[in-house]
Order: C-alpha cells, then sequence, then structure tokens
C-alpha cells in the first residue's frame, strides 16, 4: 500500500469538504432568515421588510453559488479519489446521495433562479413560496447528506456479501432513521442557523457603528437575535445528543474526545483542559469536573464509559476474531459460490469484525499471515491522534456556549431594553462574525477526524478506500483545487464586502406607493418619522 | 423488506440501464443548451448589452438544469457502484477538468453582473465559454474513450486499478477516434444552444446564433457519420462470451468477455435499434433547417438528435457500460454492475415518485420565464445577471 497515496487523498477531501462548508451553513440559515423576513414583507406590506428581504438575499446569492461549485467537486469525488470505498459500500451510501439529487437539489437549484429573477413575474404570495421553497430545498440536502455521513459513523441497514464482495443495503429504513444521522442532522442545520444568525447581527451592528441603514439593521438584529439564539440552543442540547449518540456506537472517538485512557468508575468526570499525551496514554495538568461525562455520555451514573486501553484490547479480539472471517470468506470465494451451511455459518459468525481483518492490510496482504506484532499493532491503530480531537471538540463548545451568551444579549436588549445597544456589545458583534465558521469547521473535524483510522466505522478502513491513482495526479489536482478555490474565495468575500458597504437600495416607487396608501397612518405614527430609511 | 421481489433483479437492471439513458439525455437536453449558450457567448454577442442578453436567457434556469448532472453522479452511484468507482477514477485528470470547467458556470453567471468595467466582465465570459466548451468536449471524447475500451483492471477483491505511466494514461485517453466523438458532442450541443437563442432573442444576436448553429450542425452530422463508418470498420467491439447471468451478483469477474467482433454486429440482432442513429441524424438536420424560423422547433429538433445520439451509443454497446481494453473479464455489464436488488427497488421507488414532481414544477418555472429576453429587459430589471 503506498501511503503517500491515503495521505493525499485524505487532505484534499478535507480540504475541499472544508471549503464546501465555509458556504453550506450560511446557505442553510440565511435562506430561512431571508424566507422570514419575507413573509413579515407578505404579511404587512411594508416596503422596508422587501429591502430587508432584497438585501439579505443578495448576500445569500453571493454566498450560494460557491455552495453550489464545492459541491459540485464533493459529488463526484467518492468515485474519484475513494474507488473502493465506492466500490464498497456504494450499495448503501449511494442511495441517500442520489435521494439527495432528486428530493432537495432539484428544488433549491430550480426555484433559486425565480427567487432572483421572479420578482417582478410572481404574486407577492407566489415568490414568498419560492422563496421557501429553497430554503426547504436546502434544508432536505442537509438531512440527506447526513444520512450518508450518519451511516459512515454508524452503519446500520447493511450486510456484507461474499458473492459481489462489498457491503449491501438490508434495510433502507433502518438507514433512513439511523439514530447518529438523526442527531446530526438537527445539530448540523442548528449550527447553521446561529451562523447565519451571527452574520446578520453583526453585519447590523456595523450599520448601526456607521449610523447607515438604521431601520433596516434593527429589524434584523431582532430577528437574528431572537432565531439565533433558539437555534443555539438547539445546537448545545443536540450537541450533547450527538455526544451520546457517539457513545452509544463510537466508543472510541468518545474516549478521545475525552482523553479518557483508562476506564473511570462510573459515573466519570469530564476533563475540561488538559494536554493529551498519546504516547505516555495520560493527560497532563488535567483539570476536571466530577461526573459531567458519565452525565452526558450515559445518560446515568452507573454506567462505565470504556477508556482507550480497554478499547484496544476488544479490538484486539476483533482484529483476531476478523481473521478468521477473512479466512471463511477466502474458502467461500474459492468455491465461487458452491458453499456449505458449514462454511457459510462461519463466515457469518465472524463476519461483523471483517473490517478488522482489513486493519492488518497496511501490513500483509493476507491478513492471514499476520505475525502477533502487527496484530497488536492493528489494534493500536484504532486510536485516533487525541489532541487535536480534544482540543477541537473543547473549542466548539466553547464557542457554542459564546454565542448563547451573544445571542442572548442581544435578544434581551432588543425586545425589552428598546433596541438601545451600546457601542461595545456592536463591536462584539461585528467581531465574532467569523466565530461559528470556526466552530463548525472544528466539529467536522472533531467527527471526521475522531472517525479515524476508519471510513465506515468498523467496517472499511481509510487507508483500504482509496483510488490507486499516482502521486502524480494527486499532487496536480490538490494544487489546482487550492488555487482554483483560494481565487475563488477571494473573489467572493470581495463581493461581499462590496455589497455590505453598498447597502440595500431603495424601491423608490414603491417606497412612495405605500407612504401614500398609508397617509393617515404615517401622521401619527412614530415610524412616520424614519420610514424611508436612512 | 420482501417488497422488492415484486420485480427480479433482471428487469430492474434494464430498467436502470434505461434511466442512466433518461439521466445522461435529460442532462445533455436541458444543461446542454446552457452549456451551448456558454459556448456560443463570445461568438454571438458582441456589446455588453448583448452579453446580458444572452446570460440572461439562460440565468434564472442554469441552476436546475445543472443538478441534471449532480443528479447523475448520485444516481450511478446508487444504481451502478463499480460503474461510479472506476470510470471517475479512471478519467482522473479529465474529470478533473470537467469540475473545474463546470465550476467556473455558476460563479461566471452569478459573479459577472456585480462588478462594472470590461476586464471583470470579459473575463467572465470566457469563463463562461469554458464552462460550456470543455465538458461538453471531454463528455464525447471520454464516450469516444467508452467505445474503444478504457485501461483498468479489477482484483480479485474487486479492487480498481489502472496501470501504466502517468502522462501515457492522460495523452492515451486524446486519441483521434475520441476526439472525434469531442467535436460530435460539441457541435451537437453548439447546434442545441443555437436553438434556444433563436428562441429566446432577436436581431443581431439571432442572427449570428443561426449563422454558427447551422455550421455547428453540419459539422456535427458529418462528424457523426464518420464516427459511425470509422466503429464499423476501424473499431473492434466487446462480446459475452459466458453464458449471461442476468441475475446473477454483481461480480464482473465471473463473467468472460473477449473484445473482438464488431459493435455494430448489435445492429444485426435488434435491427430496430437504427431507430437511434436514423434519429440522431434527422434531428440534427432538421434543427439546421428549422432555426431560421426561430419557433423553437429548432430546439425540438437537437434535443430529439441528442436523445438519437446517445442512444445510439447506449444501444450498440448493449450489455456492456464500461468494457476494459486491458483485461476484457472486468468489464462492466449490465449483469455485474449494478447494485444489489433491494436498492435497486428502493431507489425505483423513490424516483417514480419524485421525477414527475420534479417534472412538473420545472415545467411551471419555464411556463413563468416564458418569452423573449430584450435589452430593455435587462437593462430594467434590477434582479437581471
Ligand atoms: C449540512 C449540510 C451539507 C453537507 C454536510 C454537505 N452539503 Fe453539499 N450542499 C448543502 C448542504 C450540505 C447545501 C446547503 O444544500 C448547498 C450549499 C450551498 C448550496 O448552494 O447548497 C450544497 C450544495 C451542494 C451541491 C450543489 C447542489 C446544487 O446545484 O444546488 C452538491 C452537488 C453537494 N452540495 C454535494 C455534497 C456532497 C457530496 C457532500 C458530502 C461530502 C456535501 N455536499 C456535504
Ligand atoms: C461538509 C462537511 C464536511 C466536512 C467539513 C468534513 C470534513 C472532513 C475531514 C476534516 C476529513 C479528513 C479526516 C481525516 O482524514 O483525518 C474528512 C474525510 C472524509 N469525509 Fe468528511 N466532512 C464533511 C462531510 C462529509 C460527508 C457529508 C461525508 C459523507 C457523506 C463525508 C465523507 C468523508 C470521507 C469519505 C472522507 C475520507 C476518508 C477519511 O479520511 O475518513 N464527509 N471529512
Ligand atoms: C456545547 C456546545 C456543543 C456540543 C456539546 C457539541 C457537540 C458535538 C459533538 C459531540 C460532535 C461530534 C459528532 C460526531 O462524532 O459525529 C459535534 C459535531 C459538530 N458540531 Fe458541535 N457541539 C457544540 C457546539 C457547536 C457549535 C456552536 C457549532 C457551530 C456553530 C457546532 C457545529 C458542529 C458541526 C458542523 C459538527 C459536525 C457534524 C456532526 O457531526 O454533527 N457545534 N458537535
Amino acid at each position: 500500500m503506498d501511503f503517500g497515496i491515503v495521505e493525499l487523498s485524505r487532505l484534499q477531501f478535507a480540504m475541499t469538504a472544508l471549503y464546501h462548508f465555509l458556504f453550506v451553513p450560511l446557505t442553510l440559515g440565511l435562506s430561512i432568515l431571508v424566507a422570514i423576513m419575507e413573509t413579515v414583507y407578505v404579511m404587512t406590506g411594508r416596503p422596508i421588510w422587501r429591502q430587508m428581504t432584497k438585501f439579505w438575499a443578495t448576500l445569500f446569492g453571493i454566498n450560494f453559488v460557491l455552495g453550489v461549485a464545492t459541491g459540485i467537486t464533493m459529488e463526484f469525488q467518492f468515485g474519484m479519489n475513494w474507488s473502493y470505498y465506492s466500490h464498497y459500500v456504494g450499495d448503501i451510501f449511494g442511495a441517500p446521495l442520489a435521494i439527495e439529487g432528486l428530493m432537495a437539489f432539484f428544488m433549491e437549484a430550480t426555484f433559486v433562479g425565480l427567487m432572483f429573477f421572479g420578482w417582478d413575474k410572481l404574486s407577492r404570495v407566489g415568490h414568498l413560496t419560492v422563496t421557501w421553497l429553497v430554503a426547504i430545498g436546502s434544508n432536505f440536502s442537509a438531512l440527506w447528506i447526513l444520512i450518508a455521513n450518519g451511516w459512515m459513523q454508524n452503519p446500520v441497514g447493511a450486510a456484507f456479501n461474499p458473492m459481489t464482495m462489498r457491503m449491501e443495503m438490508t434495510s433502507f429504513f433502518e438507514v433512513l432513521f439511523n439514530e447518529v444521522a438523526q442527531a446530526k442532522f438537527v445539530h448540523t442545520v442548528s449550527a447553521g442557523y446561529v451562523t447565519a444568525s451571527i452574520f446578520v447581527l453583526g453585519v447590523s451592528a456595523w450599520y448601526m457603528l456607521k449610523g447607515r441603514h438604521l431601520e433596516l439593521a434593527r429589524r434584523s438584529i431582532a430577528v437574528a437575535a431572537a432565531f439565533g439564539l433558539a437555534s443555539s440552543f438547539s445546537v448545545v442540547i443536540l450537541g450533547d445528543e450527538s455526544g451520546y449518540n457517539a457513545s452509544l456506537n463510537q466508543k472510541m472517538k468518545l474516549a478521545a474526545i475525552e482523553a479518557m485512557w483508562e476506564t473511570e468508575p462510573a459515573p466519570a468526570s469530564f476533563t475540561l483542559f488538559g494536554i493529551p499525551d498519546q504516547a505516555a496514554r495520560e493527560t497532563h495538568y488535567a483539570v476536571k469536573i466530577p461526573f459531567a461525562m458519565g452525565l452526558l455520555g450515559t445518560r446515568s451514573l452507573t454506567e462505565e464509559i470504556p477508556g482507550i486501553a480497554d478499547l484496544v484490547s476488544q479490538a484486539e479480539t476483533r482484529v483476531r476474531s476478523g481473521i478468521l472471517a477473512y479466512d471463511a470468506l477466502m474458502q467461500i470465494r474459492a468455491a465461487k459460490g458452491n458453499v456449505t451451511p458449514e462454511e457459510t455459518a462461519a463466515f457469518e459468525e465472524h463476519s461483523k469484525d471483517l473490517g478488522f481483518a482489513f486493519l492488518l492490510k497496511r501490513y500483509v496482504d493476507d491478513p492471514r499471515q499476520a505475525t502477533e506484532a502487527q496484530i497488536v499493532q492493528a489494534a493500536n491503530d484504532t486510536v485516533p491522534t487525541v489532541w487535536p480531537i480534544f482540543w477541537s471538540f473543547r473549542i466548539m463548545v466553547a464557542l457554542g456556549f459564546s454565542f448563547i451568551a451573544v445571542l442572548g444579549y442581544f435578544f434581551v436588549v432588543s425586545n425589552f431594553r428598546g433596541m438601545r445597544y451600546p457601542r461595545w456589545a456592536l463591536r462584539l458583534a461585528v467581531i465574532v462574525i467569523p466565530a461559528p465558521w470556526i466552530a463548525a469547521e472544528l466539529g467536522w473535524f472533531t467527527a471526521e477526524f475522531g472517525r479515524q483510522p476508519w471510513t465506515v466505522d468498523g467496517v472499511l478502513p481509510t487507508a483500504l478506500s482509496v483510488s490507486h491513482l499516482s502521486v502524480a495526479d494527486l499532487a496536480i489536482t490538490l494544487a489546482g483545487f487550492v488555487l482554483f478555490y483560494t481565487v475563488l474565495f477571494i473573489i467572493e468575500m470581495g463581493l461581499m464586502v462590496k455589497y455590505i458597504r453598498k447597502g440595500p437600495y431603495q424601491d423608490v416607487a414603491e417606497t412612495e406607493d405605500w407612504m401614500r396608501r398609508h397617509e393617515a397612518r404615517l401622521k401619527t405614527s412614530d415610524d412616520a418619522v424614519t420610514m424611508p430609511a436612512e | 423488506m420482501i417488497l422488492h421481489d415484486l420485480i427480479s433483479l433482471d428487469v430492474l437492471r434494464v430498467i436502470w440501464w434505461g434511466l442512466l439513458g433518461v439521466l445522461l439525455i435529460g442532462f445533455a437536453a436541458t444543461d446542454g443548451f446552457d452549456m451551448g449558450v456558454g459556448a456560443l457567448l463570445p461568438f454571438v454577442a458582441r456589446t455588453d448589452d448583448e452579453r446580458r442578453v444572452v446570460i440572461n436567457t439562460v440565468g434564472p434556469v442554469w441552476e436546475g438544469n445543472q443538478v441534471w448532472f449532480i443528479l447523475g453522479g448520485g444516481a450511478i452511484f446508487a444504481a451502478w457502484p463499480p460503474l461510479y468507482a472506476v470510470s471517475f477514477s479512471g478519467f482522473y485528470l479529465a474529470m478533473f477538468a470537467v469540475l473545474a470547467a463546470l465550476i467556473l458556470r455558476p460563479v461566471g453567471f452569478k459573479y459577472r453582473s456585480k462588478r462594472e468595467g470590461h476586464a471583470w466582465r470579459n473575463g467572465w465570459d470566457w469563463a463562461l465559454f469554458v464552462g460550456g466548451a470543455v465538458p461538453a468536449l471531454i463528455f464525447g471524447v471520454a464516450v469516444g474513450n467508452v467505445l474503444q475500451g478504457v485501461p483498468f483492471q479489477i482484483t480479485e477483491d474487486l479492487m480498481p486499478l489502472y496501470p501504466g505511466a502517468f502522462h501515457a494514461k492522460f495523452l492515451g485517453l486524446l486519441n483521434p477516434f475520441a476526439l472525434l466523438a469531442g467535436v460530435v458532442s460539441l457541435t451537437m450541443l453548439l447546434l442545441h444552444g443555437a436553438g434556444w437563442l433563436t428562441l429566446k432573442t432577436e436581431g443581431a444576436v439571432q442572427r449570428r446564433a443561426i449563422a454558427i448553429g447551422s455550421v455547428a450542425g453540419i459539422v456535427a452530422i458529418l462528424a457523426y457519420a464518420l464516427a459511425g463508418v470509422w466503429l464499423a470498420y476501424g473499431i473492434p467491439g466487446y462480446a459475452l462470451t459466458s453464458e449471461v447471468a442476468a441475475n446473477g451478483p454483481s461480480n464482473p469477474l465471473l463473467s468472460t468477455v473477449a473484445h473482438q467482433g464488431s459493435w455494430l454486429a448489435a445492429y444485426a440482432l435488434r435491427p430496430w435499434i437504427a431507430i437511434a442513429p436514423v434519429l440522431g441524424i434527422a434531428g440534427m438536420a432538421l434543427a439546421i433547417l428549422a432555426m431560421r424560423k426561430a419557433n423553437g422547433a429548432a430546439l425540438i429538433f437537437s434535443g430529439l438528435a441528442i436523445l438519437g445520439v446517445i442512444a445510439s451509443v447506449g444501444l450498440t454497446m448493449f450489455p456492456f457500460i464500461l468494457p476494459s481494453s486491458i483485461q476484457p473479464d472486468a468489464s462492466l455489464t449490465v449483469w455485474d454492475a449494478s447494485s444489489s436488488h433491494q436498492t435497486l427497488f428502493v431507489m425505483l421507488v423513490v424516483s417514480v415518485i419524485f421525477v414527475p414532481i420534479i417534472l412538473a414544477y420545472t415545467a411551471w418555472v419555464y411556463k413563468v420565464l416564458w418569452g423573449k429576453v430584450t435589452t430593455a429587459e435587462v437593462t430594467e430589471n434590477k434582479n437581471a445577471y
């Protein structure tokens, strides 16, 4: 096995996926915020809400295209760089991906054109419907891709078929209602809502600091703070749910997040800070909160959470069982399908550990020839590198709590303190804009790096999943993507800044029309003074 | 679930082979015209106003059209996993070029109008040109290579391998027959794009579209006919030499294949498939003739031509999907490269539900956007590209 290829392929996937996810969360959240604003417009008929809708929709559009552009790469990368993976689990994994196209991408992409071009061609309610369909389509796409990704973390509803040398679907419903996927979906879309809320909040705060577009900014802050606060609670509570699910099936990931080297008596404590030391298998300078981990991970006071050392010895047992499965598989294959019931039974007894035998393929071509030392090594390989996971998880969580604080503050001021925001708070809101992106990227890093050395947990090791390309192939495409994406990203940021500086444009005719119709109200209401924004 | 026994595996495989065709044709017929429009852009439109008109004819719809391509990827993954695994990694750098070109399109459409300035806009116009012309060419080149067989192997573990030196592999793809196939697909989509422009524009742009479209159409007919002759006399076909196990497991190594005879033997076996190439040529010819009328008939005829040309490749190769030139036994066929019975069934049910819904709302969107795009409209409408 050429190791450079595995490393380069991982790097490339990580790079393109993390890039894609720079744009995804804003699309997920902003599509909904824009739809909410347009709903208010349709219900009240007030031009300011139309202006807000159009302004945020412009920024949404600039972001959306790069989401689409980087998404196209993702759709084909599995085949390009992960061909054995695609063969091995395509029977299950391909289905949600295809359904995503049918159910979600067609919807969002078909209606997004009308959303921008249809203002004069559709009735108000018609246009509002289109905007909602775009939002719903985006969110459906997250659902299906996370069902696919959830399956990699928790491969339910599938079994190995010796005749086709791959996993095949045994129950579509188990794949669909995979609890890991459900928890991931809610956590990830909520993260998107938080991202968009913080973005809207920050940009609006900047306008307030500059004294521009105050009407738009105040109302936007009110919407973003309320929506964002609810979403940030959902992120934290359902992030916890993710942790719970990880403990159900990915015990190694949970132990790594926790840097829990040895099993602790229940209920385990939660390490707030510390410096994990992989070689010595201990965490230096650990600051612990008693009981917290046990409660978070198991929802009970008595259940134990296994530590890394115990999990490694369990893995060793499974590697040995996997070798038996591999042996039985080879016999079935040699018999070309004419197998005795005993042979089938021998395989089925150990088939759930077959993936563990594949861990040995890094060291020997035929796992049956593995030495004792190699078996121990393979079991040790099931431990991911702990410190990056440990830290990225903690930063994500800390940011999660800080978003509750920031959004909560703005929510209170916007609803109960007459929207009088102090300048320090507005500055803080501007500074915090990049934070949700950092949290989301670190979240993916925790989830995906924590899954190593597996692409499909317990089923297929990463090292085996790759396409047998040449290093030159990968170097060209990796350099190409980095270069290309970076240029696009710079252009995108430039346009974002330009359109934020420019601010909303005013639809003069409509504003006048509205003022004429509401003349009576304008004379008495406070709104009258501030109505023509700026 | 026992429901899937309602339809037997071999039938499902043939249905999914048909759906694969539907997807490719859907992609080439919808995204094809906006790729054609992109490739024509620098030539049919000279001033910024003209270019904006051309871009706005596809502005609201290219995004939905592009999903045919994405869905193509997803559906091949779900229904033909070995094909997904082998083809995209086998054509690795070509795929990269396609992706890079296709990525330029969304960005070009959306960002071009976001700034004034000749250099900015002209740059994006050429990006849109690349985004249309390059994929159109490469898809044809890929089909040309598939017909000759692709140099991949499959190990006993069903792991795909691509032996050989790196540059030899890449340059090997650019052989004369494959380039000819690339010309067919590029000119066919230019014709299709021109058909769309004659329907959606007026004046100078329309006249140039007719002129360029007609030339492209004639080249397409000649190249397609030449490729047919070449296929008959110059390129060996593939044939299954073991018994067909239509319900067998999806393991390409269980069958044997010979790289011999002619692809055109299929026409002796099933003469009715000649409809496809006839439709291809007739469609292109009628599209050229109808172009001057500018009433949309040209678009329909070029759509039919696309259907004919793509169907002719599929029907000629049946049951082969992706033959291997260096290990013929590893060739992927309809009978040994599909998903499991259960997955094919589930995906069929999902498609039967969603495809009509997609077609219905897509039709509605086109209806809302019906009519010519004019300079006046583009300048007035603040939302236009
Ligand atoms: C949680 C959400 C999420 C995640 C994890 C992913 N995506 Fe994504 N994707 C979206 C959420 C999304 C979206 C919100 O629907 C996008 C982003 C911006 C956009 O335009 O749509 C999108 C766009 C998008 C597109 C373009 C769709 C179009 O034309 O409208 C494709 C083909 C993919 N994605 C494919 C993928 C693949 C193969 C992924 C797996 C590695 C993936 N995405 C991860
Ligand atoms: C867009 C959000 C995502 C991000 C930011 C992300 C992040 C990452 C990262 C950082 C890696 C590298 C891990 C490593 O090799 O150390 C990775 C690998 C991978 N991810 Fe994701 N991921 C995302 C979504 C997905 C989804 C939705 C899927 C599947 C549906 C997926 C499938 C994979 C695969 C196949 C690999 C390569 C094999 C591996 O290294 O395990 N990813 N991803
Ligand atoms: C107290 C707060 C939080 C907790 C307890 C938490 C918990 C988790 C856990 C356990 C995972 C890993 C799931 C897995 O292994 O598959 C995860 C992943 C993730 N987190 Fe968080 N998280 C929190 C806050 C946040 C915030 C604020 C964001 C972004 C705004 C975020 C975004 C993500 C993303 C995008 C992923 C990857 C997708 C997934 O696995 O669900 N998280 N989170």
